[in-house]
């Protein structure tokens, strides 16, 4: 493998990485939904860019989903939803950015710490792949519990799952049947959340899940 | 061939535990199954005979169930045919006794399929060859007995009991399960074969060996874990409560055996240490609470504490011994603690079996409103006397040749090179004879309330005597007493490939030795003879009556009973149990169980009556199970709050130990 190779799946790697701590600070949802599909594409940049690499055409397939599914179809839906329930002017932030942003890297240095040492029957590459690809799904688990509002929760599971196919990419020999199975299953996991989150709107007339909570409080009260 | 036998018996027993719940209701289902019961563990008993006498042994046969890598398998070895006796022993004896006395169980559907169920998980545990076909079989025992501790689910005590019974049952095989995984290793050899071959490091044979003498030790009623066992052994019915003390306890001491002696294969002194001093306090602590005891079954319950106890002193005697190769003294040890086994077994089940007699013909579980049955019921009264002077250790009875071979043990005890138990071993010796004494005070008070003096309610007036199949099977037991004490060589040179595969080396053989005599190190040492003891007691037992009767009158002469002077005829004035044991429970329980006694006087002129009330605290409860109890309940308080989270809060925690795991992960490297 060429040093150029090597920079440039560095190049789109360490982007996602950036995309991650991105949602993680921006706290309007409109412009989460959009961070997340520019993650998305990177992602599906990433993944191409790994299938010339390897020689490993399957990959293309993999980039197309990940580029079709995550990068145009559920950022969409996404939007349309956020629209209908009225929400597309809310902004919402549990922790403030600064611990947060502080947590993130913290996350980072967590993940290089746990794979750099690992030198044993691994390149380089899948190495630094491996590294930021757990460090994305460190963030998007982060972000899932920084955050009250439902959407912007499936958000941050969408972006640890970049994380995942980021991981599962950069191993060699990843067969196809199992990254198009995963895709699918986050296709159900979208269209289970979405059906939940119209639900609990409809139940309690908004998607902040404090009112779960609340709700939740009184019942084991009232046993 | 016994292992074939012993399986199709595991295989019978279960058919008729399904056999009995389908069945049950009718009249001729306790007759049948305890037909059936007798049949099957005559079989099982004549096979493990015939294994433990020729020596067919050794043979290993797979089961089609089990783990998937290891699969099930089952094999019987000398040890196990030996236990194999025991418990087809005591299946026979209580299905014969069975036969009469479980025509009266108001409920048969509660009773009758628990009992096959629970020798076939009894048979099994004994057969196993790995852990998976032990434990299984460990808790299936465990359940079916809870299930027959339960039989009587409407008293309140009963349902305590079993509540106490089933915790600790579990507590025991989670500490089994635990001994286990650590003897298998990484590789997980979950068959016995192959822990056999591991040699553990010292930390990990020391963690199995508190484990399994935590887990067996629970099971046995080893103190200070004893103490479900004198609940639950006398809330089920009489047979089950003889099954469970002469027999259950002995599949306890098994399970201990087959672990530190067999599996593990680094005995340390530590190990021993540990094991000689709780068998001596278990011992005594025992027979104390034994003494202090009003109900029958609770009494032999806690007797059989004392008699787990005594086996355990020689077990760790045994373990002594084979940590500084001294393999002739260990044998000697081993084997005098399988006698124990054998013979408390007989005895136990003997005096359970009268003890369902008297429940049965009067009603009474308490002492103290018994009294006089021995003109009632003059067979029991017979047979329970060779019972209680049994375990009470008077020779010529069997229990004073096992007792007397520990101590022969535990006199050669200084000559270890180990200062330690070098000091605790004698000390030891101190606390078995006490607890030997105490013993017999203990089954003087308890023959002497029940059957002596005069009746002290209607209803201890009015029993009679038990059923044909009862008095059989407890005359049968009050014989192998009488055997077992008189030529107790044989079982000795029975023994001897038991303790020959344990501790590599055997007691010398009795079978030469003239007049029937047993000689457990030399000659010159020390030797026993029940015969020439029974012959004597006989002649000058003979020799005195004749003399009475030459010198003094042959006649019977009824009078008035001597009412100590008293003018009140009430037949509660005689003298009761408490007030026998009142010297031993002031010296030695005043300080151990805290008791509190209180007499409360009417002031002069009121004509209230005196009364007096005596509070007994264990100090087991005090110190480790309440502590323990609170900590729990404390710590299930503190964490029922997790049950009313946030989501969110739920997936901070999910994270938090994702990061706390991943940081250890990274840290140890």
């Amino acid at each position: 493998m060429t040093s150029l190779q090597f920079d440039i799946a560095h190049l789109l790697a360490g982007g996602m990485l950036v995309l991650s701590l991105l949602l993680l600070y921006q706290d309007r949802i409109l412009a989460t939904l959009n961070v997340f599909a520019l993650q998305a594409i990177v992602l599906s940049l990433a993944v191409a860019w790994q299938a010339y690499v390897q020689g490993a055409m399957h990959l293309m397939v993999t980039a197309v989903i990940a580029l079709v599914v995550k990068g145009f179809v559920i950022p969409g839906a996404l939007n349309r939803i956020v629209y209908r329930l009225g929400i597309h002017r809310e902004i919402e932030q549990v922790i403030g950015a600064g611990p947060t942003m502080l947590t993130g890297l913290g996350l980072i240095a967590l993940s290089i710490l746990l794979v750099m040492p690992v030198k044993v029957g691994v390149t380089a590459l899948a190495r630094e792949d491996l590294a930021f690809a757990l460090a994305v799904i460190l963030l998007g688990l982060l972000m899932m519990i920084t955050r009250r509002n439902a959407v912007t929760q499936i958000v941050g599971f969408m972006s640890l799952e970049n994380g995942l196919i980021l991981a599962a990419t950069g191993a060699k020999g990843m067969p196809l049947v199992v990254e198009i199975s995963v895709a699918f299953s986050i296709l159900i996991a979208f269209s289970v959340f979405g059906i939940f989150v119209f639900r609990i709107r409809e139940r309690f007339d908004t998607v902040d899940l404090g009112a779960l909570d609340r709700f939740r409080r009184e019942r084991s009260t009232l046993q | 061939m016994p292992i074939r036998v012993g399986l199709a018996c595991v295989a019978a027993y279960l058919v008729a535990a399904v056999l009995a719940a389908a069945v049950g209701g009718r009249r001729v289902a306790p007759v049948l199954i305890y037909g059936a019961m007798t049949a099957v563990s005559a079989v099982g008993l004549g096979s493990a005979l015939f294994a433990l006498v020729t020596g067919d042994l050794k043979t290993q046969l797979a089961l089609p169930l089990g783990l998937p890598l290891s699969g099930g398998s089952v094999r019987i070895d000398a040890l196990s045919a030996f236990f194999l006796l025991v418990v087809n022993l005591g299946g026979v004896a209580a299905s014969v006794y069975g036969l009469g006395y479980g025509r009266h169980e108001r409920s048969p559907l509660r009773v009758l399929p628990y009992i096959p169920a629970y020798l076939a998980g009894m048979n099994l545990v004994l057969m196993a060859d790995d852990a998976f076909t032990f434990l299984v079989a460990w808790e299936f025992m465990s359940l079916a007995s809870w299930a027959l501790v339960l039989a009587d689910h409407r008293r309140e005590e009963n349902a305590r009991a079993a509540y106490i019974y089933i915790v600790m049952a579990s507590a025991g095989t989670l500490c089994l399960l635990l001994t286990f995984g650590l003897l298998a290793g990484p590789d997980g050899g979950y068959a016995f074969a192959a822990m056999r071959e591991t040699v553990e490091p010292p930390l990990i044979a020391g963690l199995v060996f508190l484990l399994a003498l935590a887990g067996a030790g629970s099971k046995a009623g080893l103190a200070p874990l004893h103490i479900w066992l004198p609940l639950a052994h006398p809330a089920a019915p009489s047979h089950v409560s003889a099954l469970m003390s002469g027999v259950m306890t002995k599949v306890a001491i098994y399970g201990f055996i087959r672990i530190v002696f067999d599996l593990v294969n680094a005995p340390a002194s530590w190990m021993s240490l540990i094991v000689v001093a709780l068998g001596g306090i278990t011992a005594v602590l025992g027979v104390l609470y034994a003494l202090l005891q009003q109900d029958i079954k609770r009494l032999l319950a806690y007797s059989t504490v004392e008699n787990v106890g005594i086996v355990f002193v020689g077990l760790g005697l045994a373990l002594a011994f084979r940590a500084h190769d001294m393999s002739v003294p260990a044998a000697l040890a081993l084997t005098a603690a399988l006698l124990h086994v054998l013979n408390h077994s007989f005895f136990k089940s003997l005096l359970f079996f009268g003890a369902g007699a008297v429940v049965h013909a009067s009603g009474e579980r308490d002492m103290e409103r018994l009294g006089g049955l021995i003109h009632r019921m003059p067979h029991t009264a017979v047979v329970f006397l060779i019972g209680c002077a049994a375990i009470s250790a008077l020779p010529p009875l069997n229990g004073f040749v096992s007792e007397w071979m520990t101590f022969q043990a535990i006199l050669v005890g200084p000559q270890l090179p180990h200062w330690g138990l070098k000091l605790i071993v004698p000390a030891v010796g101190a606390l078995l004879a006490l607890a030997t004494a105490f013993a017999a005070a203990c089954f003087v008070k308890l023959f002497g309330m029940i059957f002596l003096g005069r009746a002290r309610t209607p209803a201890a007036r009015t029993a009679h005597d038990a059923d044909g199949f009862s008095l059989a099977a407890m005359y049968g037991l009050a014989a192998l007493c009488f055997l077992s004490g008189i030529v107790p060589g044989i079982l000795i040179d029975v023994l001897a490939p038991v303790a020959q595969t344990l501790v590599g080396a055997r007691v010398p053989e009795q079978s030469g030795v003239a007049w029937l005599s047993v000689v457990p190190i030399a000659a010159s040492r020390s030797s026993y003879n029940g015969l020439v003891i029974f012959s004597f007691l006989i002649c000058s037992g003979v020799l005195t009556a004749m003399v009475i009767h030459r010198y003094a009158t042959r006649a019977t002469r009824r009078s008035a009973f001597w009412d100590c002077g008293y003018p009140d005829p009430s037949l509660a004035t005689q003298y009761s149990g408490s007030s026998f044991v009142m010297p031993i429970r002031r010296v030695f329980g005043t300080a151990l169980f805290d008791i509190r006694e209180t007499v409360d006087m009417p002031p002069p002129g009121a004509r209230r009556p005196a009364r007096f009330s005596l509070k007994i605290f264990d100090p087991a409860w005090r110190f480790a199970y309440g502590p323990a109890t609170r900590a729990v309940w404390t710590i299930a308080g503190k964490l029922n709050r997790l049950q009313f989270l946030t989501i969110r809060r739920y997936l901070t925690l999910v994270f938090a130990a994702l990061i706390v795991l991943l940081i250890v992960v990274a840290a140890w490297r």
